[in-house]
Parts: C-alpha cells; sequence; structure tokens
C-alpha cells in the first residue's frame, strides 16, 4: 500500500491489537474504519484503572468465585449480585 | 423462584389482580396466564401473571407522597425505568402495584455488565425532573448491622462499619454528609434491578428508593464485590469502562474512580457482608468462600481505618 499523501511505501504495525499503517516516508498513520475508537477504547480502557484502594482484596489471593462467564451464579455469590 | 412464606391467601390476591389486567390490557404476547411466583423473600411477594406483575411491596415503608412522585419519575422516564402502572391500592393491609412484566437477568448466562453500566450512565446523565425526592442516606447498612447477633464474624462486621462516617452509621444529619453533584439514581442497584422490556432494551426496576443523590452509591455494590474479590476483575472492567464511555457522572472525569467509590463499596462491603452473616446464622450453616470473602474485607477495611477521612 502507498502513502495517500506523499506516495511512500506504507508498512502495517500492530499496536496493542490495533493494525495501523505508518508511511516509511512522511511518518503518516492510516488507520482502518473502527480503528481509531479502538484507540480510544483502549485510552479510556486505561485511564479507568488506577489502583484501588488499600482495603481491596490482593491481587494475588483473590478468591475468583467464578468458573468462567457462563457458569451459573449460585449461593452466596447470587443474593450478593442480585438481592437487596 | 424465591419462595419463603407469603400466605396463599395474598398470593390468590395478587393472581386475581393480576389475571384483571392482563385480560383488560392488550396482550403483547401469548404468555400464559397461569401465575407464577417471581420473588417470596423479604416480606415481599411478587406474582408474574402473563404480561403483568403484581407486587406486594415491603410492610412498614413509606407509600404516600413519596412514593407517588417516584411512580410519576419513572412514568415519566420510559426509556430509562419500568415502574408501576398507576398509584398503589391497598390489599389486605399491604401496599399493592402492577407493572408490565420485563425479562430478568439469566444468572446461568453471561451476566450483562456492560449494559448495566450504560443503563446506569444514562440514568445518571437525565435531568432530574422537577419533585424528585431526595435519595437522603444509604440506610441498609445500619439497618442490617443491627441486626447481627453475637459471633467472631459479627465482631468483624461491627468493627469495620464502626470506621464509617456518622452520616453512613445514621448517628449524624444527612446534611453532614459532603456536597457531590447529585442527580437522578436509582438508590438500590444490583443485577436484579435490570428487566429486558418488549422491545429487548434494558430497563431498571424497583422505584423505592429512586431520588435524587450521589450517582457513586449506584456502583457501590459492583465495586464492593469487586474489592472482596468476589467479582472477577474483568467484570467489574466491562461494567466501570462501559459506565465511564458512556459519560457516567458517578466518576471524575478522566481521574480516580475510587476517589469517588471507596467510602460507598466500602459500605456495602459492610452490609453485603452483615447480611451473609445474618443469612449463615438463621440457617444454621457456615459462611460459603463467597461470604467469609466479606467478612475478610471488612478486616481489611477495619485496618485500613479512617473512612471519614474520605467522606
Amino acid at each position: 500500500m502507498h502513502c495517500p499523501k506523499c506516495h511512500g511505501l506504507m508498512r502495517t504495525y500492530n499496536r496493542s491489537g490495533v493494525h495501523i499503517e505508518q508511511c516509511d516516508n512522511c511518518r503518516g498513520i492510516f488507520l482502518d474504519y473502527g480503528e481509531l475508537e479502538a484507540l480510544g477504547q483502549m485510552e479510556a480502557r486505561h485511564h479507568a484503572a488506577p489502583p484501588p484502594p488499600g482495603w481491596g482484596a490482593p491481587a494475588a489471593s483473590v478468591h475468583h468465585h467464578h468458573h468462567g462467564h457462563h457458569a451459573p451464579h449460585h449461593g452466596g455469590v447470587f443474593h450478593m449480585l442480585f438481592s437487596t | 423462584m424465591e419462595t419463603e412464606t407469603a400466605p396463599p391467601e395474598l398470593f390468590a390476591r395478587l393472581a386475581e389482580i393480576g389475571r384483571d389486567s392482563s385480560r383488560t390490557a392488550a396482550r403483547a404476547s401469548d404468555a400464559p396466564l397461569e401465575p407464577e411466583t417471581l420473588y417470596d423473600r423479604h416480606g415481599v411477594l411478587v406474582v408474574r401473571v402473563g404480561d403483568t406483575v403484581v407486587k406486594a411491596h415491603q410492610p412498614g415503608r413509606d407509600y404516600g407522597e413519596r412514593f407517588l412522585a417516584r411512580i410519576k419519575v419513572a412514568a415519566s422516564l420510559p426509556d430509562l425505568l419500568l415502574g408501576p402502572l398507576g398509584a398503589p391500592t391497598d390489599v389486605d393491609g399491604r401496599t399493592v402495584t402492577v407493572s408490565v412484566y420485563g425479562e430478568p437477568v439469566d444468572p446461568h448466562k453471561e451476566l450483562p455488565w456492560a449494559d448495566a453500566g450504560r443503563l446506569l450512565a444514562a440514568l445518571h446523565s437525565t435531568p432530574v425532573p422537577a419533585d424528585t425526592p431526595s435519595w437522603g442516606r444509604p440506610a441498609r447498612v445500619a439497618t442490617q448491622v443491627a441486626r447481627l447477633g453475637e459471633g467472631l464474624a459479627e465482631d468483624e462486621v461491627r468493627r469495620a462499619f464502626a470506621t464509617l462516617p456518622a452520616w453512613v452509621r445514621g448517628e449524624a444529619a444527612v446534611s453532614a454528609r459532603p456536597e457531590r453533584a447529585e442527580c437522578l439514581i436509582h438508590g438500590d442497584w444490583h443485577l436484579g434491578q435490570m428487566v429486558r422490556a418488549r422491545d429487548g432494551r434494558w430497563r431498571l426496576i424497583d422505584i423505592e428508593d429512586l431520588g435524587k443523590g450521589d450517582p457513586a452509591w449506584d456502583l457501590a455494590r459492583p465495586a464492593a464485590l469487586y474489592l472482596s474479590g468476589v467479582l472477577h476483575p474483568d467484570d467489574w472492567e466491562r461494567f466501570l469502562g462501559a459506565y465511564v464511555e458512556a459519560g457516567g457522572a458517578a466518576v471524575p472525569d478522566g481521574g480516580d474512580p475510587w476517589a469517588t467509590l471507596d467510602l460507598p463499596a466500602r459500605s456495602l462491603a459492610i452490609q453485603i457482608a452483615a447480611t451473609c452473616v445474618i443469612s449463615a446464622k438463621e440457617g444454621e450453616r457456615p459462611l460459603d468462600g463467597p461470604e467469609q470473602a466479606m467478612v475478610d474485607a471488612c478486616g481489611r477495611i477495619s485496618t485500613a481505618g479512617d473512612a471519614a477521612r474520605l467522606a
């Protein structure tokens, strides 16, 4: 693919799952449909992840009472998620 | 289905009301008219008949002017809320309302965390209708802690509760709470408060706590479960990510969400822990893993200490 601006050769890079084409000559960047939104979402996620407060369960010992997203939620967890 | 202790006469009365409403309403589906109990706990009975849901509300709460105002607010926002179809009626001394049936969240399928985040963000972005009652304060945590009996887990929960600011504990006027921008909030949000309406889109139900308040409290339950290690971080990320992306007002724009969520999350962790300990004692059974995780979180809250400065 050639750069629409200077007709230099464009190379494809993968940045965290988003494909971007960059021109070797003018360094211009070409994004496919939806890729700008994908970058925006990654940025939003980045900003949404400051460290939790100190009383949060330590990452290493988190009780993942959660066996995949399609597992039934039952017992204590069901009531915690679904009732007042 | 949740079953407990509702008298059969009340079930029969609600079923009758439901059948009458289903008959008079233009039926939108061929849902069977066989009455079905959707919920029967904590003094609340909810019966479905076809497209109609009839609810006998919890006794002892205020169903006066403020409840009527909430019903009106819900009716004015049909894209967000599925509230009662009219004013409540008295059925054998119980407050009863009728609403349209919506499909609840299926706990056996992938949970709609992103939809939940977007729905709450939309609610919080809505201009607060005139005459919306004030939400007040998170009263349930003090109520549940007051019900605790004796025991080590009970003491652990009480110690954590003592670190909460006085206005949350109910020992200072609500006016003592910090100034926060207020919006329309659900007031008691969890996944059981979301249903899919006929158009396939999600709505919030149970408007008894709907009011003008700090939106961070609507995110308190998932935040508490995440910080207690019960809610998977991926689920929390999907919920908060969708909420933030939809412009939700509960967390600072581009800032640290925990600046506003920490106190609500602590309060709900303590409330949920108290509920778990009471439920286990009533059932004469030990705490299960997630329930113990909530009590452990209370221990860490006590260690972290002075939540008052966060208030």
